[in-house]
């Protein structure tokens, strides 16, 4: 049989493309096992070009839909796309549908829909996230996705891997998100070459599922196909507490001696918490460089950064303080499920007590679509994943990005700030 | 086989200079008529059917908005040569029927050069300088989606094939 070693990413595309061994390059037909889609690119956009084609989708059971870009609603064009989304899914029988539950990177793994090994499309482009559960999972357009629900295959050039290994453990203070923003900085928003990211090394095995999908996630900033984490016993503990079979887990990893294009080892302990200034994630560099900047706006939101954990983060130095006015500070949870825990477990009280308004679970002004957008010239800091000019609002607004961290401490000082100078007395 | 001329271009060419994010809900042919004019404003007028565009490294960055490569299939670009591009465009291109060429060396052509394209063998015959430039081959199955006009027209192609046999 092959002897010889492979990375994870051609582990996952032989297996889904049925053939025995795969080389890098090289250009393979995957069977699907899942496609997720959401209400802005999703149903809406592919709905009449799987008309034109005068068929169905391939497998009802195979397609998660998630409503989260137009949520809630504010005008008439955002209750139609709804509308639409819904009726599209009853009349294709799908029954995976989550209708106002969060943001679809985190509501997938969360509802059980990922398991390792799996090929995954989805039609969004931080669809990487689910490499945090050795899924091989990538985004798409709409086009490209509507051939997906038409047929379930999907055609692949074979990535190379670039293994990013993280050794020791990370310093207190220093988030998933602080590694990505250094990462951005370091290599640049092509580094990634559009090729399999594999994240590995002791640092990250310690790390939990959440923090490894903000790992994943930002392997769109970094410009890869992919962004994968090894899956192991936390992976595993993980999907069976979610409803979901981690099956043959231990199957998915590198071989010893397999090929990477490229390798890049990091020291964790020497990591210090990381901010990207306007417009572009590879404006990272050190907090501390950033010690004058007093944003208006501080946005605890999105799929990147405002999961229970972040909010745990976040809660953990805002005990007790009050945001310095007068700066706002708004919390979007990243989903229902997450909301209502930290809800139960007193997180998000410790963040309304500190003065934040609790917005719903859902894109919100990351995406930028609805009626709460920044305006011309306010400076925010956002521990969101883009920051690219009028993302979020105003083309004159000023997005900086960091961790929930670092987001809490500057709510605390009135501008940006250190966490670490907070957690010593936490 | 038919050639064109070359438009050259710099590295690091977005999707916003190629599909003006504030255009996005306009029709497609009025978003053809600003592609790539913010760099060179007389292209989107002047660019001929079969003419090439010539770029710098990592070729349609940005967004993955499908109307990038849309655009220039529109204008009747025959092919876009660069030594890299980013991999939501190039899939998008395909799947939209845009030929997009990886050539290490696409630096040696120039503004104005003549080509002919063979994508099949990978070869990029420069009338202009009479130099031939190897590229990537496009792999069969991609040649025949371009040629169907894209992954929806290839798709229906290949439906009805199936239901007639
Ligand atoms: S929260 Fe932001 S990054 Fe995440 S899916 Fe929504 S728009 Fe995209």
């Amino acid at each position: 049989m092959n002897s010889r070693p492979q990375t994870l990413a051609e582990k996952i595309l032989s297996r889904a493309s049925g053939a025995s061994v795969v080389q890098p390059g090289a250009i393979v037909t995957g069977q699907v096992d899942l496609a997720m889609i959401h209400d802005s690119g999703g149903p809406r956009r592919v709905s009449p070009i799987l008309q034109r084609l005068g068929v169905p989708v391939w497998d009802p059971e195979r397609v998660v839909v998630i409503t989260d870009h137009y949520v809630p609603t504010f005008d008439a064009d955002s209750e139609q796309i709804l509308a639409l989304t819904r009726d599209w899914v009853r009349e294709q029988g799908i029954s995976r549908f989550y209708d106002q539950q969060g943001i679809c990177h985190v509501v997938l793994p969360e509802r059980g829909h990922l398991r390792p090994g799996m090929l995954v499309v989805g039609g969004d482009s931080h669809s990487p996230t689910g490499g945090a559960f050795g899924c091989y999972m990538f985004g798409i357009g709409a086009t490209e996705m509507a051939g997906v629900l038409a047929t379930g295959e999907i055609w692949l050039r074979v990535p190379e891997t670039l293994r990013i290994e993280w050794d020791g453990t990370f310093g207190p203070g220093v988030l998933a998100k602080d590694v990505m923003l250094f990462l951005c900085g370091q290599l640049g928003m092509d580094g990634g070459r559009y090729q399999a990211v594999e994240y590995a090394g002791s640092a990250v095995a310690r790390l939990s599922m959440q923090e490894r999908m903000t790992l994943s996630n930002m392997t769109a900033e970094l410009g890869g196909q992919a962004g994968l984490v090894p899956p192991d016993e936390t992976t595993a503990q993980w999907l069976q507490a979610h409803g979901s079979d981690p099956g043959d887990w231990a199957l998915w990893h590198s071989d010893p001696g397999a090929t990477f294009a490229e390798q890049h080892h990091f020291d964790a302990p020497a990591l210090s918490p990381q901010v990207a200034a306007p417009h572009s994630p590879a404006n990272a560099a050190p907090v501390a460089e950033f010690h004058d900047v007093v944003p208006e706006v501080l946005y605890l939101g999105a799929c990147t950064g405002a999961k229970l954990e972040d909010l745990r983060a976040a809660a953990r130095l805002l005990k007790g303080q009050r945001v310095r006015s007068p700066m706002q500070l708004w919390v979007a949870p990243a989903s229902v499920r997450d909301r209502q825990q930290a809800t139960e477990e007193g997180t998000l009280r410790i963040l309304e007590d500190a003065g934040a308004s609790i917005l719903p679970s859902a894109c919100g002004l990351c995406a930028g679509y609805g009626p709460q957008r920044l305006g011309p010239g306010q400076v925010c800091l956002s521990s969101t994943a883009r920051n690219f000019k009028g993302r979020m609002g105003d083309p004159t607004s000023q997005v900086y990005l960091c961790s929930p961290y670092t987001l809490a401490a500057s709510a605390r000082a009135g501008r940006i700030m250190d966490p670490r100078e907070f957690l010593e007395e936490a | 086989m038919a050639h064109g001329r070359v438009w050259a271009f710099g590295e690091n060419v977005d999707t916003d200079q190629l599909a003006p994010g504030a255009l996005m809900k306009s029709p497609l042919d009025e978003l053809a008529r600003h592609c790539l004019a913010g760099v060179r404003p007389e292209f989107p007028q002047e660019v001929a059917p079969g003419d090439f565009i010539v770029a710098g490294k990592n070729f349609g960055m940005g967004s993955s908005r499908e109307q990038a490569a849309q655009a220039l299939v529109h204008l009747g670009v025959k092919a876009v040569i660069a030594p890299s591009f980013a991999g939501i465009f190039q899939r998008n291109a395909y799947n939209l029927g845009l030929l997009v060429l990886e050539c290490p060396e696409a630096f040696r052509l120039h503004e104005g050069d003549q080509l002919e394209v063979d994508p099949r063998s990978g070869t990029i015959s420069n009338q202009t300088t009479e130099e031939t430039l190897s590229c990537v081959p496009v792999p069969e199955f991609l040649m025949a989606m371009l040629e169907d006009g894209g992954l929806v027209p290839h798709l229906e192609r290949k439906l009805k094939q199936q239901k007639a046999t």
